[in-house]
C-alpha cells in the first residue's frame, strides 16, 4: 500500500515538474519586482503583461489556483502532500503566484472553517476564479494591536445590519471589490465577546475609500468609511458575537502567509547580490563587517526555509503550523527587513535614489521603506512574541 | 525526503530520554564532578553499548545495527539535556566514523566490532594550537622500515586520559593521513587537564613513535577527505549535543520564572522576560531544523553536507551561547551559584561551542564556500 502511494507520489512529482516547465513563462519566474507584476483580478481586473495573462489561465485550467481546495468549491482537489510536491516544484523553478489574493490565503480559509455551505459554494469558486478582489476590514483608528476593542457597529434592523463606522490600514480598499469585516455587534459584554465577522459588498451604497500615502510613496492602503450601510443578513458568517473566534483563525492563516509559508518565490541570495555590486579583493568582500552581517544573515535566512520546511513536513494536519504562525510571521518579517537593511547597505549611493532616472528604477528604497511594515501588518512583531509566550510557553499573565 | 524523524528514530529519542532520566540524570553530572572529576560512568556506559546506541552507524557487515547518524544524533541530544558524560563523542561519533570512513579493510573488520563493545575506547588527536584550525598540521609522520614515526604536539584531546587507541593526524609527505596509534607506545607522554565543563582533555607529545605501517587509516583514498568527512559530521553530532543542552536550559528556565514571584506576581509575567522568552522560542526552532537537515545529509550522502554543517555549528554555537546566558540571568542571583544546575549547562556550553570550530569559524567556512 504505502509503496504504491510512494509511487504515484513520485509520478506526481515528475508530471507536475514536466508541465510547469511547459507552461510557466519565463517572465513569470522572476521574483516580484513592482506591484504591477502581481495579479490581484477583481471586477476591473488587467492584467499588465501577456504573460501574466497565459500563466493565470493555463493554472486556472490545470485547476492549480487553490490546489488544495476542494473541486466543488474550485480547488484541485490534491492531497497535502500533492500539494506540498506541487509547491516545492514551483519553488524549484522560482515560479509567482498566479493570482495574490487575501481571498486565497485569508478569507479562504475562515469561510472553508466557518461559514455554511451555501456562503461556500457563493464565494470560493468566485475567488479562485480572480472575479472578486477581497480586501481585510480589521483594524480601526483606535484599534490596532488591541483589535478586539473595535468600534465599527453593525446594528440588526430585521432584515438587514445597519453599518457604521470606520477601518483604516485596509490594504488594497481602493481596488477591492468586498471586504471582509469585523463589526461590533454587542458592546454590553466583554469586548471579545461582542465582535462578529460579515462580508461586505465595496459597491454598496455608503461606502468609501480614502487612499493613505506610504513612506514608499506608494498609496496601497486605505481608510475605508461606512456610512448608514445596508448589509444582507446572509453576509453574517459563522455565530453572531461569535467572530473573534473566526478573526484569530484567520490570522493564523495571515501570519502563515506573511512569514514566508507556501512560498514559491526564489530570492536572490544577498551574497551573490553583494559579489555582484561590490566585487572581491582576494576572493573576499572589503567590507569585513559587512561580510559577517551577510554571514550570519544567510544563515539564520537558509535555516529559517529548512524550518518551514520542517513544520510543513511534520504537520499533515496544518494545526500544528496554525499553532505556530506567529512565529513564522514574527521570524519571516525580521528577516526580511534586514534582508532589505542589507541591501540598502551594499547598493551604496545608487540605492538612495528616490525619484528613477533613465538607469536605475528607484526601486531598492522604496522596497526597503515597504519593508518596514512588515514587522506591523497582521500584528506586530511584539504582539507576535506576546502571543507566542502567552500561547505556547504558557506564561502566566 | 520530509524532514521528520522515522517512526523508529522517535522511538529511539524517547527510549533514550527515559534511560538518560532514570540512569543518569543531571544530578549524575554533579555526583561525577565531585568524585574528583570523574570522567564517566562505566556502568551507564554499559547501558548504552546494550541499548545498541554505540552501534547505531556501524555497518552491518562489521556487526553494526547500520541505523544512521540520525539515530546516533538523538542519542547525543538526549545526553546534552541530562549532560552525560560518556565516550560516546570520543570514541564512536569520532573515532568509529574516522575508522568507517577508513580504506583499510583489516582496521575496519578489527577495531569496529570492538568500538561497538565499548570496551575499546579511542580519541582522535587533532587539535594543536588554541584554536581550531585543521588545515595546519605540524605533528608528521615518516615512513621507516615497515613503521611510521610520529612526531610532534597535540592538544584538546577529548578524553584521551580514558583511551586506549588514539587516531592520530599528522601530516606525511606534504598531505595529511590519520594513523591508529596504542596509547601506551613509547615516546607518547600525555598530561590530563580538567576544563570548565568538568571534562577531561589532554595534550599529548609524541617523539618518536613507532606505529606499525599496517596502522595507516588511509591507503587509496586521501587522507584529507577523510578529515574533512570526520569534522563535518563531528560538528553535526556536537550541535545534536548543543540542541539538547539548549532545550533543556531553555526549559527549566521556563519552569523557573513561572514558579519565581517578585512584586507579588510571577516573574514570567513580565514582558521584559517574555519577549526575551520568546525570540529564544524561536531560535530553538530554527536549531532543530538544521540539526534534522544535517543529520540526513550525513545519512543520504548528500552532496551540501558540508554545508550544513557548518551551518549547524555555526547555528547552534549562536543559540547556545545566547540560551545559556539568558539562563542565568532569568534565574537571578541562584542561577550563579552551584546549587542549582541552570550553570552547568553555561559551562559545558562555552566549551562544546569551542570544540571542532566556533560560530565565527564556521561562518568563515560558510562565507568561502559561498565565494565572498
Ligand atoms: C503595510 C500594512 C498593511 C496593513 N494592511 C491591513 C489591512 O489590510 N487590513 C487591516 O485591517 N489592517 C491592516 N494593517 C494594520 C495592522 O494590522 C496594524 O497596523 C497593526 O495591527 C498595529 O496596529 P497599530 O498600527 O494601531 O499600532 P499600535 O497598536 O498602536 O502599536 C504601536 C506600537 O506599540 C506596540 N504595542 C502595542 N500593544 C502592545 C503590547 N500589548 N505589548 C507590547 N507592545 C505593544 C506595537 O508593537 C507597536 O510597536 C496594515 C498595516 C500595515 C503596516
Amino acid at each position: 500500500m504505502e509503496t504504491t502511494t510512494k509511487v504515484d507520489l513520485g509520478n506526481f512529482r515528475l508530471e507536475t515538474r514536466a508541465w510547469l516547465e511547459e507552461n510557466c513563462p519565463m517572465s513569470a519566474r522572476e521574483p516580484v519586482k513592482r506591484s504591477s507584476d502581481m495579479y490581484w483580478g477583481g471586477r476591473n481586473a488587467k492584467f499588465t503583461s501577456k504573460d501574466q495573462k497565459i500563466w493565470f489561465e493555463k493554472m486556472l485550467e490545470k485547476k492549480w489556483i487553490v490546489p488544495y481546495w476542494e473541486k466543488k468549491y474550485g480547488g484541485g482537489g490534491l492531497s497535502p502532500e500533492e500539494n506540498n510536491i506541487l509547491t516545492q516544484e514551483m519553488a524549484r523553478l522560482g515560479c509567482r503566484k498566479p493570482l495574490f489574493s487575501f481571498g486565497i490565503a485569508m478569507l479562504g480559509p475562515a469561510l472553508l472553517k466557518f461559514a455554511s455551505e451555501e456562503q461556500k459554494l457563493n464565494y470560493l469558486p468566485e475567488i479562485v476564479e480572480g472575479k472578486i478582489w477581497w480586501c481585510q476590514g480589521y483594524s480601526e483608528p483606535s484599534a490596532g494591536s488591541d483589535l478586539a476593542g473595535l468600534q465599527m457597529k453593525a446594528e440588526d434592523k430585521g432584515d438587514h445590519y445597519l453599518i457604521n463606522g470606520s477601518k483604516v490600514w485596509t490594504s488594497y480598499a481602493d481596488n477591492a471589490d468586498w471586504i471582509f469585516c469585523l463589526v461590533r455587534t454587542n458592546t454590553d459584554v466583554p469586548k471579545h465577546n461582542g465582535i462578529s465577522f460579515i462580508l461586505i459588498d465595496m459597491s454598496t451604497q455608503g461606502v468609501s475609500v480614502r487612499p493613505i500615502k506610504l513612506i514608499s510613496g506608494k498609496s496601497p492602503f486605505c481608510e475605508t468609511f461606512f456610512d448608514n450601510v445596508k448589509v444582507p443578513k446572509s453576509n453574517l458568517v459563522g455565530t453572531l458575537n461569535d467572530g473573534w473566534t473566526i478573526a484569530k483563525y484567520l490570522l493564523t492563516h495571515e501570519r502563515q502567509m506573511i512569514g514566508g509559508v507556501g512560498g514559491t518565490e526564489i530570492k536572490k541570495e544577498i551574497s551573490k547580490i553583494a559579489i555582484d555590486q561590490l566585487g572581491l579583493s582576494s576572493g573576499q568582500l572589503n567590507d569585513s563587517f559587512l561580510r559577517t552581517q551577510i554571514a550570519k544573515f544567510e544563515m539564520d535566512e537558509n535555516i529559517f526555509e529548512l524550518t518551514i520546511q520542517r513544520i510543513v513536513d511534520e504537520d499533515k494536519s496544518g494545526k500544528q503550523a496554525a499553532a505556530l504562525s506567529s512565529f513564522f510571521k514574527y521570524y519571516g518579517t525580521e528577516l526580511n527587513v534586514k534582508r532589505e537593511e542589507l541591501l540598502i547597505q551594499i547598493g551604496g549611493n545608487d540605492a538612495l535614489l528616490w525619484v528613477p532616472n533613465e538607469n536605475n528604477d528607484a526601486n531598492v528604497a522604496r522596497k526597503f521603506c515597504r519593508s518596514k511594515g512588515n514587522t506591523i501588518e497582521g500584528g506586530t512583531s511584539e504582539i507576535q512574541l506576546n502571543i507566542i509566550a502567552k500561547r505556547v510557553l504558557n506564561l502566566p499573565s | 525526503m520530509p524532514l521528520t524523524l522515522t517512526e523508529e528514530q522517535k522511538m529511539l529519542k524517547e527510549a533514550a530520554s527515559e534511560f538518560l532520566l532514570t540512569n543518569s540524570p543531571i544530578e549524575s553530572f554533579r555526583e561525577l564532578r565531585d568524585n574528583n572529576y570523574q570522567s564517566y560512568d562505566p556502568k551507564v556506559w554499559e547501558g548504552f553499548v546494550e541499548m545498541g546506541w554505540t552501534a547505531l552507524t556501524i555497518p552491518e557487515n562489521y556487526g553494526g545495527l547500520d541505523f544512521g547518524y540520525t539515530g546516533l544524533g538523538q542519542i547525543l541530544e538526549e545526553t546534552g539535556k541530562t549532560l552525560t558524560k560518556s565516550p560516546l563523542i570520543s570514541s564512536i561519533l569520532l573515532s568509529a566514523t574516522a575508522i568507517r570512513l577508513s580504506d583499510n579493510e583489516t582496521l575496519k573488520a578489527k577495531w569496529l566490532p570492538e568500538l561497538m563493545s565499548g570496551k575499546t575506547l579511542m580519541s582522535l588527536a587533532l587539535d594543536e594550537k588554541s584554536f581550531f584550525d585543521p588545515n595546519s598540521v605540524e605533528s608528521s609522520a615518516s615512513l621507516s622500515g615497515d613503521s611510521f614515526i610520529i612526531n610532534g604536539k597535540k592538544r584538546m584531546v577529548i578524553d584521551a586520559c580514558d583511551s586506549d587507541y588514539l587516531i592520530v593526524v599528522a601530516s606525511l609527505d606534504e598531505s595529511i593521513s590519520l594513523f591508529l596509534v596504542d596509547s601506551k607506545s613509547k615516546g607518547i607522554d600525555i598530561k590530563n587537564d580538567v576544563f570548565m565543563d568538568a571534562g577531561s582533555y589532554s595534550s599529548i607529545s609524541f617523539n618518536n613513535v613507532k606505529v606499525p605501517a599496517k596502522n595507516q587509516l588511509d591507503i587509496e583514498i586521501e587522507g584529507k577527505a577523510i578529515l574533512k568527512s570526520i569534522l563535518d559530521i563531528g560538528a553535526i553530532g556536537l550541535s545534536c549535543e548543543m540542541l539538547g543542552s539548549v532545550q533543556a536550559a531553555f526549559n527549566q528556565t521556563m519552569d523557573y520564572i513561572k514558579e519565581r514571584e517578585q512584586f507579588g506576581t510571577k516573574i514570567g509575567s513580565y514582558q521584559g522576560l517574555q519577549h526575551r522568552a520568546a525570540h529564544l522560542f524561536c531560535e530553538i526552532e530554527l536549531c532543530k531544523s538544521i540539526t534534522l537537515k544535517a543529520l540526513q545529509s550525513i545519512d543520504d550522502e548528500n552532496e551540501n553536507l558540508s554545508q550544513y554543517a557548518h551551518l549547524a555549528k555555526a547555528k547552534l554555537g549562536e543559540v547556545l551561547k545566547l540560551t545559556s546566558n539568558e539562563a542565568i540571568q532569568m534565574h537571578g542571583g541562584i542561577g550563579v551559584t552551584d546549587d542549582v544546575n541552570i550553570g552547568f549547562y553555561l559551562k559545558r556550553a562555552r566549551v562544546v561551542q569551542h570544540l571542532l570550530g566556533d560560530t565565527n569559524y564556521h561562518l568563515e567556512c560558510i562565507a568561502k564556500q559561498k565565494g565572498y
